[in-house]
């Protein structure tokens, strides 16, 4: 029976390469110039491994895609503590990728203690990457009215004006985080670990593979910790003017196509992008606050009131509005940057080459289909709306175009020239719409006629930018 | 591919509905009977009402299904009702509380997450709510309603285990725990881990002797309390006023000739009572329980009033009535005799006029005699209706529907 493995890329790599390594699996290609997610062992052929985002490694080994895998603690307990019947096992405390889980809470904010969160009356607002952890938490401490908000990345950029608490990962024994943050409870120490599908523990014989793992005597070469850094020039805003524009620019890879249009807009907004991870950066505009979050939680955060402008794509606002479609988010105006098309993606062995076809081949099979997505509100929707018969989504988080065809059969994805979907023996079969970034707002009747104005101006100096070219 | 159903569900057949109606029914004329008037809550709630609550265990909480509202984009979650009692005190607040007392029954389906599958996820059960009285005959009151719905449904042998949670409250105080691991043991006690309470006399040996008759013995009336009162009266103070209150409780059940057995320990599962706790059992299948819950009203912002209740759960009951047989009479069969409109708006019409007079008739298009009941076979021509009376195999012709229900004379 072949046994099929799941290993991490992103910040547990290395170590993870360096003890196989030292247990002689003599991998080919495992390595921080990652080229293929599908790995060839030199010692044991027969065993398929397969490279995934670390925080997707506890549900395909839990949903038995995987007999084994390498993972973070904190992201098995992130899966267990809300679907504990499916928790994979745990084999082995494997010693690096050390960190804790905090429950931090902003100094700037009304609470310094658990005990004064616990005695608030009015709803506690919790941001986190571990919305299941963090609903745990909120249920344990017998909140009396909690909401999370589950976001992609930047949860410290929060509190406390937009949320009470943060739950973030850090440093052990971290006291002092960036961005004013401080933590408040320890919830997790976490490392990484060896994990197993529960039914695969009870049923294969995994002993081959787990008796090269079992005496190794290994030390860190790669250590992986997050550095605290001090944030210059962070301003936490206490008490604001109501008249005061929240604006919310993008991290990641958006950074610099903002700044250009910054630029080109006369606006300067100081240490954007940050070296320091600073989130809260300052601005010349009068009237504007500028805070730095992740682009796919923007449409969320517009929604609810935390800001009243953002910069995003065009394809996640179209999922926002996927889940919520009478969100009050409305698009203001076209950046003309970033531009993508978002397809459904099949491999090249699926004899099918529309939708149409595809649906014909969904009639004929006898298993769910398996949509896998970063977009799982929009795929939900496209499934639903074509009738694509009985299906499943599985989020992702990256690397998506790995999981097929063997973890999922359709891929709903984004690409701009459609090469990586060819070199992973891939193909599109249907394009549900082009995106680029967008400046966005809410509908808001109540505004003061001076926020209204800075708004319109605002967003006038954005298009006068992008229209200089 | 066959799509089945979800896992944790439960279809209810036709024969299984009859059961389900059955059970409604006798509980509906009980309640009527004794006062109650019937309420009905919606199936989805903000989870926030159960949390602001603080009552349920945060191992209820997280069995709950919850979810985002198609504009829960402010991350306020909506849950499916987890329980019974609590949106009925919901809306007692928002609609009824102009009522001194209110005595209110409802007949809902809760919905708690249950990890095998094997069990069911969505739960039927029929509540009686009675807000506004804090007296022990309130309690005693809703514990013979329960009673009373069980035998006549027609279920023999219904034990009564009587518990209270002001006694596992004064018990916790006892063992010197603070308020926040008093409310961490409780939750424990709740979620049915007895063990916690074995570690707990491990700590304090000098408690076990005085508390050992009341968490070990079963007692059988009152008397078991008063003889355990004599004892706390000096040496645990904090325990008297709960036990008071469960004596005149347990006086008043003696007195009505109700049996019942008394096991502090019982409290599993009951999460908001401040009183007497009870639980029905049948053999070794719980039926049923309740208790009161004086906190609870004023715990969701409504105003400082007390309130006592019970549910008795329709699936586990449904099982006990396998037996269980419609007495409703079989009704007329009728059988169009040839495709003509003319025929068939005969049979119709006959249908229509035998629906006006109270019986229960029905289409086929079997040619076969029933087993019991009347065919009636209508054409177009004479003899438009013939009658058969399938027990007694006899048949006789009619030319018009009044003919008709003089030859069945009444006789369904």
């Amino acid at each position: 029976m072949t046994v099929r493995i799941a290993l991490p890329k992103g910040k547990l790599l290395n170590d993870t390469a360096t003890l196989l390594d030292k247990a002689g699996w003599k991998l080919v290609g495992y390595d921080s110039n990652l080229r293929n997610y599908r790995i060839k062992s030199e010692r044991f052929i027969d065993v398929q491994i397969k490279v995934f985002q670390e925080k997707d490694i506890p549900v395909q080994v839990a949903i038995g895609n995987y007999d084994l895998g390498i993972c973070g603690l904190d992201w098995i307990e992130e899966l267990s503590s809300k679907f504990s019947t499916y928790a994979p096992v745990i084999i082995r405390d494997l010693g690096y990728g050390k960190g804790a889980l905090y429950v931090t809470a902003s100094r700037y904010g009304d609470v310094s203690t658990i005990d004064e969160v616990k005695a608030k009356d009015d709803v506690v607002h919790i941001a986190s990457e571990y919305p299941n952890i963090a609903e745990n938490f909120a249920l344990n401490l017998r909140l009396k009215r909690f909401s999370v908000y589950p976001v992609w990345g930047a949860a410290e950029a929060y509190p406390p004006d937009r949320a009470t608490l943060a739950l973030i990962s850090g440093t052990p024994e971290a006291k002092e985080f960036n961005n004013g943050i401080k933590p408040l409870a320890n919830v997790l120490n976490y490392s990484a670990r060896l994990i197993a599908n529960r039914r695969s523990w009870e049923q294969k014989d995994l002993s081959e593979v787990l008796a090269t793992l079992e005496n190794i005597e290994f030390i860190p070469i790669f250590e992986t910790t997050t550095e605290t850094k001090t944030a210059i020039g962070a301003s936490i805003i206490i008490k604001r003017d109501k008249d005061v524009v929240r604006l919310a620019l993008p991290d990641g890879h958006q950074q610099k196509h903002t700044v250009n249009i910054l630029n080109k807009a006369g606006i300067q907004i100081k240490d954007y992008p940050s070296t320091t991870g600073n989130r809260r950066p300052t601005t010349s505009l009068e009237g504007v606050e500028v805070t730095v979050i992740r682009p796919q939680d923007m449409p969320l955060q517009v929604a609810n009131g935390n800001f009243d402008l953002a910069i995003t794509g065009h394809d996640w606002l179209t999922d926002h509005k996927a889940a919520f479609p009478s969100s009050p988010v409305i698009e203001l105006a076209d950046l003309k940057f970033g531009w993508v098309k978002i397809v459904a993606v099949v491999s090249n062995d699926v004899p099918a080459n529309n939708l149409y076809e595809l649906k014909d081949v969904c009639r004929r099979a006898d298993t769910p289909l398996r949509v896998a997505s970063e977009y799982i509100n929009l795929s939900d929707k496209y499934a639903r709306d074509n009738q694509l018969g009985m299906y499943r989504i599985i989020p992702t988080w990256g690397v998506t175009e790995a999981f097929l065809p063997e973890d999922a059969d359709l891929l709903i994805e984004n690409t701009e020239t459609g090469g990586t979907i060819a070199r992973h023996n891939l193909k599109i079969i249907d394009t549900l719409f082009e995106s680029t970034a967008y400046f966005i707002g809410a509908k808001n009747n109540q505004l003061s006629k001076i926020k209204k104005e800075r708004i319109e101006n605002l967003v006038k100096v954005f298009i006068d930018a992008v229209n200089k070219g | 591919m066959r799509i089945q159903k979800c896992k944790g569900t439960r279809d209810l057949t036709s024969r299984q509905m009859e059961q389900f109606r059955f059970i409604e029914s006798v509980f509906r004329d009980s309640c009527l009977k004794w006062g109650y008037e019937e309420v009905r809550t919606p199936t989805l709630e903000y989870l926030h009402l159960f949390t602001s609550a603080g009552t349920l265990t945060p191992g209820t909480l997280g069995k709950v299904y919850s979810f985002l509202d198609w504009d829960g984009w402010s991350g306020e979650r909506v849950v499916l009702r987890p329980d019974g009692t609590i949106p009925v005190a919901r809306m007692y607040i928002d609609n009824e509380n102009q009522k001194e007392l209110a005595r209110l029954f409802y007949i809902t389906n809760i919905f708690i997450f249950e990890e095998t599958g094997l069990e069911n996820r969505e739960r039927w059960q029929c509540g009686s709510e009675m807000i506004g009285i804090s007296s022990p005959s309130a309690d005693v009151e809703l514990v013979s309603l329960a009673v009373e719905t069980l035998r006549n449904i027609g279920i023999p042998n219904i034990k009564i285990k009587l518990s209270h949670a002001g006694i596992i409250r004064a018990l916790l105080t006892g063992f010197g725990l603070s308020p926040e691991e008093q409310g961490k043991v409780f939750d424990h006690i709740l979620d049915g881990d007895t063990a916690v309470i074995a570690q707990l006399k491990a700590q304090r040996p000098e408690l076990v002797n005085l508390l050992a008759p009341l968490l070990e013995m079963k007692g059988r009336n009152a008397g078991f309390l008063k003889n355990q009162k004599t004892i706390f009266t000096s040496k645990l103070p904090e325990f008297v006023p709960a036990l008071e209150n469960f004596i005149k409780v347990t006086e008043l059940l003696t007195a009505m000739g109700l049996k019942y057995e008394i096991d502090v320990a019982s409290g599993t599962g009951f999460e908001y009572y401040t009183g007497m706790i009870f639980q029905l059992f049948v053999g070794d299948v719980k039926v049923g329980g309740g208790g009161r819950y004086d906190a609870l009203i004023p715990l969701l912002g409504g105003k400082d009033i007390p309130a006592s209740g019970f549910a008795l759960y329709i699936d586990p009951i449904m099982d006990l009535i396998k037996t269980y047989h419609s007495d409703e009479a079989v009704g007329v069969t009728v059988n169009v005799q040839g495709k003509s409109i003319a025929a068939n708006k005969n049979a119709f019409e006959l249908i229509n006029k035998l629906h006006s007079i109270g019986l229960k008739a029905s289409l086929t298009l079997e040619k076969q005699l029933p087993s019991s009941g009347w065919l009636i076979q209508v054409g177009e021509s004479f003899p438009v209706y013939m009658l058969i009376n399938a027990g007694e195999k006899t048949s006789r012709p009619a030319e018009t529907i009044e003919q008709v229900l003089k030859m069945m004379g009444g006789k369904k």
